[in-house]
């Protein structure tokens, strides 16, 4: 077990060394040079070689990974290019609470559009509720979510004025309603399709008509019997989801107005703002690693066969 | 006539296991020091129960295995040396029949295809590769019209004769069975293994038959190796095993194969009962490695493995009491 | 882009059979299936409205009409406007022929970007799975790295190393796609590899090359078809997702993404923009998911009505 880990752990790093590096090698591999970004269209070729001395930008490219690398591993993602004076980490950790609140509220609507109708739709299946339920489903994977989050906007907020516009305000809670609805339809209509496959499997299993042949009520069949067995492939997809949602969800961010994570993430590119891509890319890509170990490893514990495959 | 065609000393092949959640890295010697030879033209059966290693030695010999020592010698090359075209070559001269017949051909190829694909890999190519195939079918007691069906359309038995026609496209000189007859019916059976048998008076083949089905080893083997957790534990001609077994896991073998394919015998031997689970090959028991199951176990059983000696009737066997005069407690 | 779902996952791989289907079995199957009947109906009529833009639009999708095409304050003229059937957007430009020409962006990036994509990650997938030990190592990490990378930077980042056009979208959509695929793909030659006959071709001699490309690759073209299918849904919809945020195929261009994204900005004023383009884009990604599922449930070995 602790080899397993260790191993899992070490192949860890090599990713994240990996992604850390390539944010790196592209960003540097742009044309465009973040000196003259920085200092304006009108700036004189001596601003320009200043702030080129001033970031060290005038260093080979090897020597620049590697100061990189170093202060990375002593805990240092840096200084923005772009907003002078203010550390990469200190603003990630002030852009992460709306990205949080926007990922939590996402998962919640997820599960609340996803799992009941995907549990119903396989109880009843083949009923008019099972084709209502495949066909939104089928809508809400094909629809851009953008798109919805602009609808939303267009009827709730700006015909009918239920909603705010966009950004943030108080209450918190009803800025919020639109862009995590926006963000969990796509991802409840997936968990609906999900549940509804493993919940077909599970009530089609020998140990569901043995209990129906026991006579067993059909709520505890349905509920403790086999809810238990779409509860697991049901964690995995929410712990996933939340460490991709934890990254960054730019659409949502973008539609809304929200400044959170991806928006962060995304203005630093469009800024080549080095020291922020990596610090944002490096942070999202943690969360989805990490996330994807703990969710092997509950997986090896809950599940046996993994065990014995892997 | 005694040249060797293939000569296997001291194999050992060991599995080595990741860790894994739950549990730790370990190494399985699947194979523990085989050593036999086998002369052209003649069948060499091994025998034992599912996981005494019989299938990795077929695997091994093929390549699709690596050793991790002992040497294996084709015509007297060492084949761990060979590199390259003379690989190649090897592996030609060894061909290889599996279980199931129901896996062992592309089930997206037409028998034809199969045929002109491996044909194509000769070295001397045939003037008309297709007058081959028919050949071959006809060699394996198949029509011409077999040609132009894929798997699904073919019987259990019909894939395997496939199979084997697929096999003899090379011109190898030796077959490896790996339980080639054990998916078939019964009637099926006996005729693949007849055909098998015509082969090898036409070709002059030889054959490593691995089964754990003693009674087709009887009919197949000229001589037969019977296999304990990666060992063999007696090895001798068939008459002598299946007459005269030495070692008391042959005779618990024997015991347990239903009449009257064994009944014949001129010497009655008292049945032996195999109580328990093989250990696992992971941790095998020190000393011989049958003593925790053996009625005749002792002491010394427990301490020291038996070294593989010649019995008073003839065969190699390896147990401390492997004698003729062996008294055999009634289990 | 992490709010980018890929249908691609809910399909099991493994249950996809290898067996021949027959035309017969075809026809058969969709005729139980209507969706997916009329599905195959729109995409080919797309494909040829795609194909016939020229011969169809009644006007060239970049012209502007400043005086026709615009209503007395210079605002978008809605639809059912004579000469503009579907209106005009807020350059006066028509919404019909710009839609008309929007559907061949649509589905050039979504079947070329896809198909690059799909040859990527079977190749991938097929040399990590089939030689395994360091090959494969080294490849999975290399797609672990990609996966576990944020996608939407990635394309940004690498529209921004380049320049914007449609072939640079199409790559960076390829470049996504494709790791979701080869680690299927790897994970099915791991479990194929040990079928016997492909170690019979190994034992008679066959080149790597004749087995991956005779024995394993044949028997993964049902799942590559049905993972294509959805692919291509995926792909129109991260199309979509650059040109809202300004980094898909060049302006001028009549994207259907593109398009919504102008209706952002007007929708206040003129949401047929916002709706039009957002329709066609739903039922066209609708379609190719419902294809998808349709071939897959015919593929699928383990349900009877395939067989």
């Amino acid at each position: 077990m602790t080899w397993w880990i260790l191993r899992r752990l070490g192949q860890m790093l090599i990713v994240l060394f990996g992604v850390v590096s390539l944010a790196f090698l592209l960003v540097y591999a742009v044309p465009a040079d973040p000196a003259s970004t920085l200092a304006g269209p009108n700036a004189s070729a001596a601003t320009i070689a200043s702030i080129h001395a001033q970031l060290g930008l005038d260093n080979p490219l090897w020597q620049q990974y590697l100061g990189f690398i170093g202060r990375l591993l002593t805990g240092d993602l840096g200084t923005s290019y772009v907003l002078r004076e203010t550390p990469v980490f200190g603003r990630i950790v002030a852009a992460l609470p709306t990205t949080l609140l926007v990922a939590v509220g996402g998962i919640i609507w997820q599960i609340i559009l996803g799992v009941p109708a995907g549990i119903y739709a396989a109880y009843r299946r083949g009923s008019w509720v099972d084709r209502l339920v495949t066909f939104l489903s089928l809508i809400g994977l094909s629809a851009p979510p953008f798109w919805l989050g602009l609808l939303l906007i267009y009827y709730f907020a700006f015909s009918w004025g239920l909603f705010p516009l966009n950004g943030l305000g108080s209450p918190v809670f009803w800025y919020l309603v639109l862009p995590t609805f926006t963000l969990g339809a796509g991802g409840g209509a997936w968990y609906a399709r999900m549940t509804r496959t493993n919940m077909i499997e599970t009530l089609d299993s020998p140990f569901v008509r043995m209990a129906r042949a026991k006579g067993m009520p059909e709520h505890v069949i349905l509920w403790r019997h086999s809810f238990r067995h779409i509860a697991i492939p049901l964690l995995t997809m929410i712990g996933l989801d939340f460490g991709y949602f934890l990254g960054g969800v730019v659409i949502v961010e973008t539609v809304f107005g929200l400044n959170g994570i991806g928006r962060l993430a995304f203005d630093a590119i469009s800024n080549l703002d080095t020291p922020m891509i990596v610090g944002t890319v490096l942070f999202a890509a943690i969360f989805i690693v990490v996330v994807n170990f703990i969710v092997d490893l509950l997986y090896s514990v809950i599940d046996p066969r993994v065990r014995l495959n892997s | 006539m005694s040249s060797v065609l293939l000569e296997v000393d001291d194999l050992e092949v060991t599995f080595r296991r990741s860790a894994g959640p739950g549990r730790k890295a370990a190494s399985v010697p699947a194979v523990r020091g085989v050593s036999f030879q086998l002369e052209a033209g003649t069948t060499l059966g091994i025998a034992g129960e599912s996981g005494s290693g019989k299938s990795t030695i077929a695997r091994t010999l093929m390549g699709i295995n690596k050793p991790s020592g002992g040497s294996m010698r084709l015509n007297g090359s060492d084949v761990g040396a060979l590199r390259g075209r003379e690989l190649a070559e090897y592996r030609q001269t060894m061909q290889m029949i599996f279980q199931d017949p129901y896996d062992s051909l592309d089930p997206r190829m037409k028998v034809s295809e199969t045929l002109l694909e491996a044909i194509k890999l000769r070295k001397n190519k045939p003037a008309s590769p297709l007058g081959e195939v028919y050949q071959l079918l006809e060699r394996v007691g198949l029509s011409k019209s077999f040609a132009s069906r894929r798997p699904r359309e073919l019987s259990g038995g019909q894939r395997q004769r496939v199979s084997i026609a697929r096999a003899l496209c090379v011109d190898p000189r030796l077959i490896l069975c790996d339980e080639a007859v054990s998916a078939l019916d019964v009637s099926v059976r006996a005729q693949v293994l007849n055909l098998l048998k015509d082969l090898q008076e036409d070709l002059g083949l030889a054959y490593l038959f691995i089964s754990h089905d003693l009674s087709t080893l009887r009919f197949m083997a000229d001589y037969v190796g019977i296999m304990y957790l990666g060992k063999i534990v007696e090895l001798g001609t068939r008459d002598e095993i299946f007459e005269r077994p030495q070692h008391p896991y042959t005779r618990a073998l024997l015991s347990a194969v239903p009449e009257p394919v064994v009944v014949d015998r001129t010497v009655r031997l008292p049945r032996v009962r195999l109580t328990g689970e093989p250990p696992s090959s992971t941790n095998p028991p020190t000393g011989c490695s049958f003593h925790p199951r053996c009625p005749l176990a002792q002491e010394v059983c427990r301490t020291t493995a038996p070294a593989r000696r010649v019995t008073s009737s003839g065969q190699l066997a390896a147990c401390h009491f492997a004698e003729p005069e062996l008294v055999v407690a009634e289990a | 882009m992490s709010d980018v779902i890929p249908a691609a996952a809910a399909v099991d791989p493994f249950a996809l059979g290898d067996k021949p289907v027959r035309s017969r079995e075809v026809f058969r199957s969709l005729k139980k299936d209507p969706a997916a009947l009329v599905s195959i109906i729109v995409l080919i009529a797309l494909a040829l409205i795609a194909l016939a833009a020229p011969l169809l639009s009644p006007h060239d999708p970049l012209q502007t009409y400043p005086d026709i095409g615009l209503g007395p304050q210079g605002q978008p003229l809605p639809p059912g406007t004579p000469g503009f059937l579907l209106g005009t957007d807020a350059l006066g430009r028509d919404v019909l022929s710009r839609l008309i020409y929007g559907a061949q962006v649509s589905l050039v990036i979504g079947i070329v970007a896809n198909g690059l994509a799909t040859a990527f990650g079977v190749l991938v997938g097929i040399v990590a799975g089939y030689f395994g030990g360091v090959v494969e190592a080294i490849l999975m990490r290399i797609t672990d790295v990609v996966i576990s990378f944020p996608i939407l930077l990635l394309c940004t980042a690498l529209i921004a190393v380049t320049t914007r056009s449609t072939f640079n979208v199409i790559i960076v959509i390829a470049l996504i796609y494709w790791t979701t695929l080869a680690r299927i793909i790897r994970s099915m030659v791991v479990s194929l590899k040990e079928r016997e006959f492909v170690v019979a071709s190994q034992t008679l001699g066959l080149s790597h090359r004749s087995i991956m490309w005779r024995h394993i690759l044949p028997h993964l073209v049902p799942a590559i078809i049905v993972y294509t299918t959805l692919g291509v849904a995926s792909s129109i919809l991260i199309e979509s997702a650059l040109s809202f945020l300004g980094i898909g195929v060049p302006i001028p261009s009549p994207s259907w993404g593109q398009m919504i994204s102008d209706g952002s900005t007007y929708f206040q004023i003129a949401p047929w923009m916002l709706f039009i383009p957002g329709i066609c884009l739903i039922l066209t990604v609708m379609a190719f998911n419902l294809v998808g599922d349709w071939l897959s449930d015919m593929l699928n070995s383990t349900t009877p009505t395939a067989r």
